[in-house]
């Protein structure tokens, strides 16, 4: 059976690295459930579909993953969104877009390798667009995909300001790290597959 | 009724990377050990991780935790073909040592270290960071990993002809490109739902 990382991939049942990813059949098989878990989830109590889909579009985008924003854009008309969170979503992420990792240390030794870049601020426009809930988790994704080592209680804050529950919060960090590892794999297989030995 | 963000007890906050043994302590609500149902317990894998905050507090997404647990397992411990578990530790220290995650570099350099043996190799690359030189087949596996790690991702076919140069077989590299992935994932968990602290001494 196919899966979603095959199919972004371009991994055709029965090529060599079909027959890789079969040796690791435990990962691929609950790589494709937590995909499940995190896009047709057994409620929508704490984060909305719509929701998810928006956040991975995000994503996706600030990989700069040609291949993932058409997965995700996709799913994002085909659930449905608002007309207008397409347009507030390019326009974030080109204006969040970034090189990462980069951030602070705890004060000490390692305060030599801080490395300091941008904390986004999601534009007025795009936050109408797309509510105050969306808003407040863009910026929080932009933490997690580019500065990580920043992360801190403040910004937990602002999600539960935002209207987030704590159970919420640990689903969109999910989806975010998720992502963060499906886009890899994603890219790394595309490299070897086009990398003949 | 709008969930709190917790204030740390007073603790010991690491400073430098290390293979010490450290606690993790969260910075929202865990579930409470008596609140945990079949559901939650399923999604914990192994019970004994009912005593973790840390998985306490994913556990209030079962399903997720679940399969994100079973994909990780799989990736490091299966012992069939591909590359040895001390370089699938090591992809995952070399990734959190980039990305910056003391709790989850001091867990896989301490595996990466015993599975090796290679204890100085290990501790130089927390000490010095991912530019440091191991030999040449860690250092392709480094470069793999941090190329992966990196936003946007850099890994191209030099990496690929890197760690071939280097005798790695295709399910080799299919292990270097799961586990430095899945630690984008975990890296980004540990670091933004919690921090480290220094184990206390008993």
């Amino acid at each position: 059976m196919s899966d979603v990382i095959d199919t972004l991939a371009g991994i055709a049942p029965g090529s060599p690295l079909d027959a890789i990813r079969n040796g690791r059949l435990q990962a691929r098989t609950h790589a494709q459930a937590s995909y499940d878990s995190l896009f047709k989830p057994l409620t929508e109590a704490d984060a909305s579909k719509l929701e998810r889909i928006a956040i991975a579009c995000f994503v996706a985008g600030l990989h700069g993953r040609p291949e993932m924003e058409a997965f995700y854009g996709t799913a994002l008309a085909e659930g449905g969104a608002p007309a207008a969170w397409k347009g507030a979503i390019a326009t974030a992420v080109v204006a969040a877009k970034g090189q990462g990792p980069y951030g602070h240390y705890p004060k000490g030794p390692l305060s030599a390798e801080d490395k300091a870049g941008p904390v986004f601020k999601i534009g007025t426009a795009e936050r109408s667009a797309l509510g105050v809930r969306l808003a407040a988790a863009f910026e929080h994704t932009h933490m997690l995909v580019f500065h990580p080592r920043d992360a801190a209680p403040p910004y937990l804050q602002a999600l539960v300001d935002a209207g987030w529950s704590a159970t919420g919060i640990v689903v969109i960090s999910q989806l975010v790290a998720f992502l963060s590892y499906q886009i890899r794999v994603v890219a790394g297989l595309r490299v070897l597959q086009a990398r003949p030995a | 009724m709008t969930d709190k963000v917790l204030s740390t007890p007073p603790h010991v906050e690491p400073v430098v990377f290390t293979r010490d043994m450290l606690d993790w302590l969260p910075w929202l609500e865990p579930m409470a050990e008596r609140d945990l149902t079949a559901r939650h317990m399923a999604g914990l894998v192994d019970a004994a991780r009912a005593k973790s905050a840390y998985f306490r507090l994913l556990v209030r997404d079962p399903e997720v935790l679940e399969h994100r647990t079973k994909t990780d397992k799989d990736i490091f411990y299966n012992p069939e073909a591909g590359l040895p578990r001390a370089e699938r530790e090591l992809a995952a220290a070399a990734t959190s040592r980039f990305n910056g995650c003391i709790y989850c570099a001091s867990v896989h350099a301490r595996f990466a270290a015993t599975y090796s043996k290679r204890v100085e190799d290990v501790d130089r690359l927390l000490d010095k960071g991912v530019g440091t030189d191991l030999d040449a087949r860690w250092n392709a596996i480094v470069a793999a990993s941090v190329a992966l790690t990196a936003t946007p991702i850099t890994f191209g076919p030099e990496h690929v002809d890197g760690l071939r140069k280097v005798g790695l077989d295709e399910a080799s590299i299919v292990d270097v490109i799961n586990a430095a992935s899945f630690f984008n994932w975990a890296n980004r968990l540990m670091l933004s739902l919690g921090e480290p602290a220094a184990a206390e001494k008993a």
